[in-house]
């Protein structure tokens, strides 16, 4: 007698350009959403790093101190701070609301490629292309990394971070997953260079980007091929990729100026949306809605669903 | 006084002084004063004071001159003892004064008030006496007039100075050391009984963190006094100082400048001492003690016999003087210059030096001999080169000078064995006999192997570009061996380095390497070898024969007699490896082709995080008992000391090295060709030609049998490989050393010149490949025509590379930047200011909806599927990954060959598809066999 239960909500693909932020800060070489996707932070290569409402569209604050292009940044857990890596050499951690510099790292002998916080914001994981991973401890003064993982052959090209795995990709070809809770270190051959690496929300998969224009998406505790996904084009350029908000699609950036969705089980392409001429260098999906940020050039631009209602912003951006 | 009645005008010009008084109100009188007895005084607290004693100014004391209170009198001190036992009050002076004694004007003030020698008022006469008569009878006359110019600062002007440069009381004075910061080293005279305990701060030493660039304020250091003893007073007795006797405190308090020199060192840092202790009264031995004074225990010391000596004591203290206190004249020297040190800045760049330069020694002048006199005359030289023979005999009869020269000349170009000669020494026991006249044959060898490099250069420069073919090339390549090595080999007999010692086995096969190259033969070592080696293995030992050959043989006889092989060995032939290392790529190179991803591809390591990460990340420490950090490394020999060492630029080298290159400008004159990473087609070659070849070498033979399903792809692979496996492997083995060597000289370039354009190129192949690949080709297409050609040299590959690079594809904008900056890893995309990003925009959202338009039956179809399988996704995924990983491809395909894109890619795949479907059962063989190979 029970009516079944309602129709779960297809999944959404972000589609419908809402905003475009002209940054002015030079080539945008990362976007990245916040942690509760209220806000963005782009990394410009004019050594500045902005702060944004990509809802409104509107410019929050910009940190200034990097004596070279950013390459990546992070927010932490609660919003106090960021951290963001350039081609300085250097690891800076910053007050989000004085904009000051509260720490900065050297110790990299080349330019820091990515970087991330661990879950609490306690430690600052950054890749660089002196082939190391660098763990900076946020809360002693000590100038030394906790640790250093050199166990890549080449630079590292990009770094996630779980509550208790540190995911590296490095052009090398390998990916390397270090587990600190087993206490192993996991390494994946994929061949190519690899440019991108992302965790899956449900945590089971590693999804991996490659310079032979090919994503995989490999099975975390055997290494298995679990989808491969082709099609887009990357081949000189460091671009990135992700997962969607539930797992469903998986995109990645192209250097013919699209962004390809893929269905993730399927592994066939779902769409390809057009951004702009020049590459498509990063992106960003929101963490619990289908909204999507790309930076292509010097602007970038934000996506969400067909479905989407401008009135809908979540309130207190 | 103003003038309140003054008119207007003149109000201007008068000035007022004082206060004016008020007017008087209207109809009012005149106070009347208060009369004198009316008149009170109150103290401070509004109480009324009443006039004592004699005209009324005496004071009261106490309660109304009584020693009680208004409640009587009572002992306000008792305390019971039970409760208070411990606070034992000390009762000063003050304590019995009143309040007004302690006031401005009282005999003890607590306010700050002037001292008597700020004061204005006439000092005291008897001490102004007193300063008087000293002030005649001192040496200098008046000093007490300048005295009194000057009036006494407590704080003298040297005092000032060091604080105004940053000198702190208690610091010491002098340039700022750097100290090292603290250790927990036990102090040496403490003793430490039982066990002793753990070094503490392992915890807390992020928080202890001292920077290393800090620096501390030397000691503190007493002024050694020197004072001359000029009294006739006993040792260390000071007498009563007469000043102080008389006038009390404040005699003694002033520090006099003009008093003599001893008590200036004192008095430098100000008065220290007085303020230290102030005693008051006459204090000493048979003084007595005062009532207010606590220590009473010493007044009446008793002056006992056992305090001296009785006996002389045993020890003489070695002068024999026995106790006698002469002043020693020469004894101390050292000492004394030792303790004289340099006082002041030392200047950058020096430092003070611990030893003072010993005295020079001088010697009396040698006793001339009698017949001496202080003019020398030179005599003409003579040499050879004069021309008239009959003079020069003349002169060489006269001086007999001549034939001492030429053999003076002839001394710098004898040799050792010359010389030795000469001088009659037994030869060398070194163990070849003749030593020295191999040394020398060894080297007319080397020069006459130059010549002929030259020669071989000059041949090969002329000869026409054809003919520069493999043949010549491996010639190359063996000359190199020819020139480096030459005759110069180590000779295994004759010399006892054994630098394979530790193995017999490799030991016995260097040497058999060291025999056959001696003798010229072309195709060493492939007897030598161990049969169960693999290729790779083979190659790598012949690598580090030729390395020990050219190493050892530069360690000649003579070298060799003189050092002995080593008694100990020392741990220096061991370092410190990840106990687990990454297995060879190549096999996940062909797992990955064949999309076998998971135990193929998959290394896994035992890792250990550092204990700190672990905290911080809330994760308990996996290896909670162990100090490693990371990978476990563990000793283990060195593969080989040549692995590390790289082999010095001769001569030899250099020319072959300048062959290749120019044969290789010959055939590609604006690429020279480098290896990159980026370099994929160079890269797979690479990779192809030790284990893959060897792979399909193995299936080659398998596949005889069943020739018929084979693909063209192995047909020809097989092909290139079947002819005389023998002499294919050693052409690939010479090419694979003459490859390996160069990297070496790749890095170098890499990392100095500014070789932009050659990475960009690469790069640009790489793009430029893609583009002009035609659809159906098969991604590693490159690497299999390399096996396609008759031969795998590197000119071939040249050939490749140039011609993929004709087009020009990327935008100048882009060649630009990658022209300015050395670039690492991938690239980041380059910075462009589209103006036209504005106007561009519509277009493409314009063009989105198309593509979503065209796309959306396309989804709908899918989405069927997908929304079936969505609920058990995550449980079925692998499974059906691998159930579908053949089927799905092919509608994969067919949708994919609606959008233009993709075309090539998905061909690829499939194409690749095809290769697995035919080597799996390989595949799996090698799979079973894994394990072994890994060892």
């Amino acid at each position: 007698m029970a009516f079944p239960a309602p129709k779960p909500k297809k999944p959404e693909l972000p589609k419908k350009l809402v905003q475009n932020l002209e940054c002015k800060q030079g080539a945008v070489r990362a976007v990245r959403f916040n942690v509760d996707g209220n806000y963005c932070l782009t990394c410009g290569s004019d050594k500045s790093l902005k702060l944004w409402n990509p809802h409104k569209g509107t410019l929050l604050k910009t940190y200034s101190g990097h004596g070279y292009e950013v390459l990546d940044a992070a927010g932490s857990f609660d919003n106090s701070q960021l951290c963001s890596c350039g081609a300085d050499k250097t690891v800076v951690l910053w007050d989000v609301a004085s904009g000051q510099v509260i720490r900065k790292f050297r110790g990299h002998a080349g330019k820091v490629n990515c970087v991330q916080f661990n879950e609490e914001a306690t430690v600052i994981l950054s890749g660089s292309i002196d082939s190391s991973v660098r763990c900076w401890d946020c809360r002693s003064r000590r100038p030394d990394p906790i640790q250093i993982l050199d166990e890549a052959k080449d630079g590292v090209s990009s770094l996630k971070v779980s509550d208790y795995e540190i995911l590296s990709g490095s052009v090398d070809g390998r990916v390397r997953r270090y587990d600190l809770r087993a206490g192993e270190l996991y390494s994946d051959y994929i061949g190519s260079p690899v440019t991108s690496v992302c965790f899956s929300k449900d945590g089971q998969c590693t999804l991996a980007a490659s310079l032979d224009s090919t994503l995989r998406l490999l099975d975390k505790d055997t290494g298995e091929l679990l989808g491969e996904y082709t099609g887009h084009k990357n081949t000189a350029y460091k671009l990135d990729c992700c997962l969607s908000e539930k797992d469903t699609h998986v995109a990645s950036c192209s250097e013919d100026g699209k962004v390809y969705f893929w269905d993730l089980v399927e592994g066939s392409l779902m769409l390809s949306l057009p951004v702009g001429r020049g590459v498509v260098q990063s992106l960003s999906f929101h963490p619990s809605e289908p909204g999507l940020l790309t930076a292509t050039e010097g602007h970038v631009q934000f996506w969400r669903e067909e479905s989407h209602m401008v009135e809908k912003q979540p309130p207190g951006c | 006084m103003a003038a309140p009645g003054a008119s207007d005008s003149e109000e201007e010009e008068l000035a007022g002084y004082g206060t004016a008084l008020e007017p008087l109100p209207e109809g009012e009188r005149i106070k009347k004063p208060v009369p004198l007895q009316e008149q009170t005084v109150k103290d401070e607290k509004g109480r009324y004071k009443r006039f004592h004693g004699a005209f009324s100014g005496g004071f009261s004391a106490g309660y109304f001159n009584t020693v009680g209170s208004k409640e009587g009198w009572a002992p306000s001190t008792f305390v019971s003892s039970r409760q208070k036992r411990a606070d034992k009050t000390a009762l000063g002076p003050e304590d019995f004064m009143d309040e007004e004694d302690l006031s401005e004007y009282g005999i003890a003030p607590k306010e700050i008030t002037t001292t008597d020698d700020f004061a204005s008022k006439p000092k005291d006469r008897i001490k102004e006496k007193a300063r008087h008569i000293a002030g005649i009878t001192s040496s200098i006359p008046g000093t007490t007039a300048l005295d009194d110019l000057i009036a006494p600062a407590k704080i003298t002007i040297g005092v000032e100075l060091l604080r105004k440069m940053g000198w702190k009381e208690g610091q010491g004075v002098g340039p700022r050391v750097k100290r090292e910061p603290r250790k927990q080293k036990p102090d040496p005279e403490v003793k430490v009984y039982g066990c002793a305990l753990p070094p503490e701060g392992s915890e807390d030493e992020e928080d202890e963190y001292q920077p290393a660039n800090v620096t501390f304020a030397p000691k503190d250091v007493m002024p050694v006094d020197l004072t001359p003893k000029e009294n006739v007073r006993g040792l260390g007795y000071q007498g009563l100082d007469p000043t102080k006797a008389l006038f009390g405190v404040s005699g003694g308090e002033h520090p006099s400048l003009f008093t003599d020199g001893s008590e200036k060192t004192s008095n430098l840092l100000g008065d220290l001492r007085h303020s230290k202790g102030r005693k008051l009264g006459i204090s000493g031995q048979a003084f007595g003690v005062g009532a207010l004074e606590e220590e009473d225990d010493d007044i009446y010391a008793t002056e006992t016999l056992s305090k001296y000596d009785t006996v002389l004591k045993d020890e003489e203290p070695g002068d024999m003087l026995y106790g006698w206190t002469a002043p020693k004249q020469y004894k101390n020297k050292k000492g004394m210059e030792k303790e004289i040190r340099y006082i002041g800045k030392i200047l950058d760049g020096f430092s003070l030096a611990s030893k003072s330069s010993a005295t020079k020694k001088t010697y009396l002048p040698p006793d001339l001999p009698r017949d001496y006199r202080p003019v020398h005359y030179f005599r003409p030289v003579i040499t050879a080169r004069n021309e008239n023979p009959l003079l020069l005999q003349a002169l060489v009869e006269s001086t007999g000078k001549l034939e001492t020269d030429a053999l003076q000349q002839n001394r710098h170009t004898l040799n050792a064995s010359q010389r030795r000669e000469l001088l009659g020494e037994t030869a060398l026991k070194g163990p070849s006999p003749s030593v020295l006249e191999y040394l020398s044959g060894k080297d007319k060898e080397r020069i006459k192997e130059v010549k002929q490099a030259a020669e071989q250069q000059m041949k090969t420069q002329t000869l026409p570009q054809q003919s520069l073919n493999i043949s010549s090339f491996s010639y190359g390549v063996h000359q190199k061996w020819q020139m480096a090595l030459g005759g110069q080999l180590a000779t295994p007999s004759s010399s006892d380095f054994k630098p394979f010692a530790k193995n017999p086995e490799k030991q016995k096969r260097y040497e058999d390497y060291i025999e056959s190259l001696k003798q010229g033969q072309k195709d060493t070592s492939e007897s030598h070898t161990d049969p169960g080696m693999t290729e790779w293995e083979r190659g790598r030992e012949r690598e580090e024969f030729f390395h020990a050959a050219v190493l050892y043989k530069s360690s000649n006889p003579v070298l060799s007699s003189r050092f002995t092989r080593a008694k100990h060995e020392d741990d220096t032939d061991k370092v410190e490896v990840p106990r687990d290392q990454e297995m060879d790529i190549d096999d996940k190179e062909s797992a990955v082709k064949m999309k076998m991803f998971g135990k193929l591809t998959r290394d896994k390591f035992e890792w250990h995080p550092e204990k700190l990460l672990c905290k911080r990340f809330n994760v308990p420490d996996p290896y909670s008992d162990s100090l490693i950090v990371g990978l476990p490394k563990v000793k283990r020999d060195k593969y080989s000391v040549f692995n590390f060492l790289t082999l010095p630029e001769s001569t030899t080298t250099t020319i072959t090295q300048t062959i290749n290159e120019k044969m290789q400008q010959n055939i590609s004159p604006n690429k020279p060709k480098k290896p990159s990473r980026w370099d994929v087609s160079d890269k797979e070659k690479k990779k192809k030609d030790s284990i893959s070849e060897f792979i399909s070498l193995a299936r080659s033979k398998v596949n005889i049998q069943q020739q018929q399903p084979e693909s063209v792809i192995e047909e020809d692979r097989s092909r290139t490989n079947e002819p005389l496996p023998n002499k294919a492997v050693n052409e690939s083995t010479d090419q694979k050393e003459e490859e390996e060597s160069r990297p070496s000289m790749d890095l170098f370039k890499a990392i100095f010149a500014s070789s932009s354009d050659e990475k960009s190129s690469s790069s640009e192949e790489d793009s430029d490949e893609e583009a002009h690949q035609p659809p159906s080709s098969v991604p590693n297409s490159e690497s299999t025509k390399h096996a396609n050609l008759p031969d795998t040299s590197s000119a071939d590959v040249q050939e490749c590379m140039a011609v993929t690079s004709e087009p020009d594809l990327v935008p100048p904008l882009l060649k630009e930047e990658l022209d300015k900056v050395e670039e690492f890893g991938p690239r980041l995309p380059p910075v462009s200011f589209s103006k036209t990003t504005q106007e561009h925009e519509p277009v493409s959202l314009a063009s989105s909806v198309e593509a979503n338009q065209k796309e959306k039956p396309k989804k709908n179809k899918e989405k069927h599927k997908v929304k079936r399988e969505h609920k058990h996704k995550k449980e079925k995924k692998k499974k059906r990954k691998k159930h579908r990983h053949k089927g799905k491809h092919k509608n994969k395909k067919s949708e994919k060959n609606s959008n233009s894109d993709t075309v090539d890619s998905s061909d690829s795949l499939s194409d690749i598809e095809e290769i697995t479907d035919l080597s799996s059962q390989e595949l799996l063989r090698r799979l079973k066999h894994l394990p072994a190979m890994k060892q």
